[in-house]
């Protein structure tokens, strides 16, 4: 089967639209209504959050997410069930820490992605050089994109680095921070921003981290392919905004 | 290159090296690419050497423990890291750091603390150095050690309680990353031989200094050549790795780790993270910690709160699979215990983290003319109320 994501990357090179959620946030069941409710908007890209006890690269609201999300019963095997029960168009990709893939896994981890029709993951503390030589192999005989984070701090040199051995979108981290700001953007990192689309690399760039409305999404699109939002979604979530007004707010 | 230290990656044997966000590679590649040619240079050294001699008051005594020996019925010494200035092994290790971040040119120090003697060892140092230092504990924590945390704030350091996850060690080590992570400028000092590489070696050399004496002193003053025990306790792993690293090369010499092993495997109370863990990454390491089988990372239990971590320094998860080293879950009873008798044998209290070493006294049989070596990485002034509200007679 094709990989969705691929064919996503292909046809659509601008205002990519990724949208993150804990899956088990706010009740357990909320996965699957979710994954259904954003499969009917414009989103392109789900992000869906793998919970964690530790995650150390998020802030706040997404940590408070994964510890309800843990309490409500959330494990790895009910999440590849719950993704394989409902039949999604958009591409999919996971995001989690590597010691729950370690603790399931690897193959298993991989094979259930491509039962339940995941187009790749996001594993922000697995280094590329482990995953190239570890995992690489598995990645590609499942068809799954392993996804590169870049930052602010990441030089031009890895960044090209990077963009030569990805093989789906790049990460940009859009702030040296956590998840979870809710600021303008200062001057470095429009720089940074600048930087970035100054390379003209192959790879699409999604900008995540600090993106939470139409101004931020629409900033980002300027010099990348798109953006990632996360924490702002998940307070809406929280709230039980409707999923559509939530997107058509985005896209504006 | 000996089968004991890390390759170019950081790993012994499969474990260590970096498991790290992309944010914090740079702040960890300056590390790695710096810290040895800071510790192996003539300056670091000789701020290093003169800082511990007369600042901590090193050489701690190898003490022979006259009392404790007819007991046994062997040869017991006692590596009195206890009376170094701030009252345990800690302040080696933050004294090497602070020198290495200020050779970085850091202008400030942040670190994580549980029981709060690193946090107070950092607090001291930075308040010596005239550095700014931000220090983030659980606030579990800091109810349960407000001593120390109370000391931290005399000292100057900035407390900030952590009230994510379960509010204790492992939550303020998660805050002190994230802090990281936003603030680049900041150097991050990690009180014990865990974390991404380089720091479990790092911490290892500093502590280093622990074997050395040990070594030195067993010959200079007791004419013996070498030991056939060294017994440490295990948290992170620190004191521990400072006693073995001297003694590595040398099979004949026995190492011991004394895990805190709480109210026993039943209980799902325990600390005993090599007797009781699974290999896994935690805090940028591959390492053993406790888990459950979906990899959420558990919430350890010791009396101790200086033991109650639920992973391990790398070195010691290699010296385990590699049966190099032995590690013997001591609970807390049998802490409390061993922290009486040493209390009523030889007149010192030990911190609660060192009576778990001693605690190993009774569960291994010596001959009469081994010589063992206990490393007593603090003193108990912090835990007199647990002791008292646990009394043995
Ligand atoms: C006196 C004492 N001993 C031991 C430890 C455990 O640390 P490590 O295993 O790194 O030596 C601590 C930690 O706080 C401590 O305070």
């Amino acid at each position: 089967m094709n990989n969705k994501l691929t064919q996503l990357l292909s046809t659509k090179q601008k205002d990519i639209l990724t949208l993150y959620f804990t899956a088990g946030f706010p009740k357990l069941e909320s996965t699957i209504s979710i994954l259904k409710g954003l499969d009917s908007t414009d989103v392109d890209i789900i992000e869906v959050g793998i919970p964690f006890t530790d995650p150390v690269a998020d802030g706040p609201v997404i940590q408070k997410s994964n510890t309800v999300a843990l309490k409500n019963g959330i494990t790895l095997p009910l999440l590849f069930k719950q993704l394989q029960e409902v039949n999604i168009s958009k591409p999919i990709v996971l995001m989690g820490y590597f010691n729950q893939f370690l603790q399931f896994g690897a193959e298993q981890f991989c094979t259930q992605c491509k039962a339940a029709n995941v187009s790749g993951l996001i594993i922000p503390d697995l280094p590329i050089a482990y995953f190239n030589t570890h995992y690489k192999e598995l990645f590609d005989s499942n068809n799954l994109h392993n996804h590169y984070l870049i930052t602010p701090q990441t030089s031009d040199e890895r960044i090209r680095e990077i963009d030569n051995i990805s093989t789906s979108f790049i990460y940009a981290v859009a702030d040296n921070s956590i998840t979870g700001n809710t600021k303008d953007f200062n001057d470095a990192q429009v720089a940074y921003f600048k930087r970035i689309a100054m390379l003209k690399l192959k790879s699409p760039i999604q900008f995540g981290f600090g993106i939470y409305n139409n101004a931020t999404f629409s900033k980002v699109c300027q010099y990348g392919h798109g953006g990632i939002i996360g924490s702002s979604f998940i307070k809406a979530l929280e709230k039980g905004n409707s999923i559509t007004d939530f997107v058509k707010n985005i896209r504006g | 290159m000996s089968r004991y230290t890390i390759d170019s990656e950081g790993f012994y044997g499969e474990f260590g090296g970096a498991f790290i966000p992309e944010m914090l590679v740079p702040n960890i590649q300056e590390l790695q690419e710096n810290y040895e040619n800071i510790i192996n240079s003539e300056a670091f050294k000789k701020e290093f050497i003169s800082l511990l001699k007369n600042y901590v008051g090193r050489p701690s005594p190898l003490y022979y423990a006259n009392n404790l020996s007819t007991h046994y019925n062997t040869t017991i010494f006692l590596k009195r890291e206890d009376v170094n200035h701030t009252g345990s092994h800690k302040v080696n290790n933050t004294i090497g750091q602070v020198l290495i971040a200020k050779h970085l040119g850091k202008k400030y120090i942040i670190a994580e603390t549980g029981a709060g003697q690193h946090g107070v060892a950092t607090a001291t140092v930075c308040a010596l150095m005239n550095i700014k230092c931000k220090v983030f504990m659980g606030a579990k924590d800091v109810e349960r050690q407000s001593s120390n945390y109370n000391r931290m704030n005399m000292l100057g350091a900035e407390v900030i309680p952590v009230t994510s996850g379960s509010k204790t060690l492992k939550d303020a080590t998660n805050e002190a990353l994230r802090y990281w992570i936003a603030n680049p400028n900041a150097y991050y000092l990690i009180g014990s031989a865990i974390g991404p590489h380089p720091y479990p070696d790092m911490v290892t050399k500093l502590q280093s200094v622990i074997g050395d004496e040990i070594k030195q002193q067993l010959t200079n003053e007791y004419q013996q050549n070498k030991p056939n025990y060294v017994i440490a306790c295990v948290g992170g792993g620190s004191n521990a790795a400072g006693s073995f690293y001297s003694f590595l090369e040398d099979e004949d010499v026995k190492l011991i780790g004394a895990e805190a092993h709480g109210k026993g495997e039943e209980t799902g109370k325990s600390a005993a993270t090599l007797n009781l863990g699974k290999k896994g990454v935690i805090h940028g390491c591959m390492t053993y910690l406790m888990q459950n089988k979906d990899g959420q990372i558990k919430e350890p239990y010791s009396i101790s709160a200086g033991l109650d971590y639920p992973g391990i320094g790398p070195l010691h998860a290699h010296l385990y699979r590699t049966n190099r080293a032995q590690y013997i879950p001591v609970s807390d009873k049998e802490a409390l215990k061993a922290a009486y008798f040493l209390t009523q044998k030889e007149g010192i209290i030990p911190a609660l983290e060192s009576a778990h070493a001693l605690g190993v006294l009774e569960k291994l049989s010596f001959k009469k003319k081994d010589i063992v070596v206990v490393t007593l990485s603090g003193k108990g002034d912090k835990d007199i109320e647990t002791y008292i509200k646990n009394s043995v007679k």
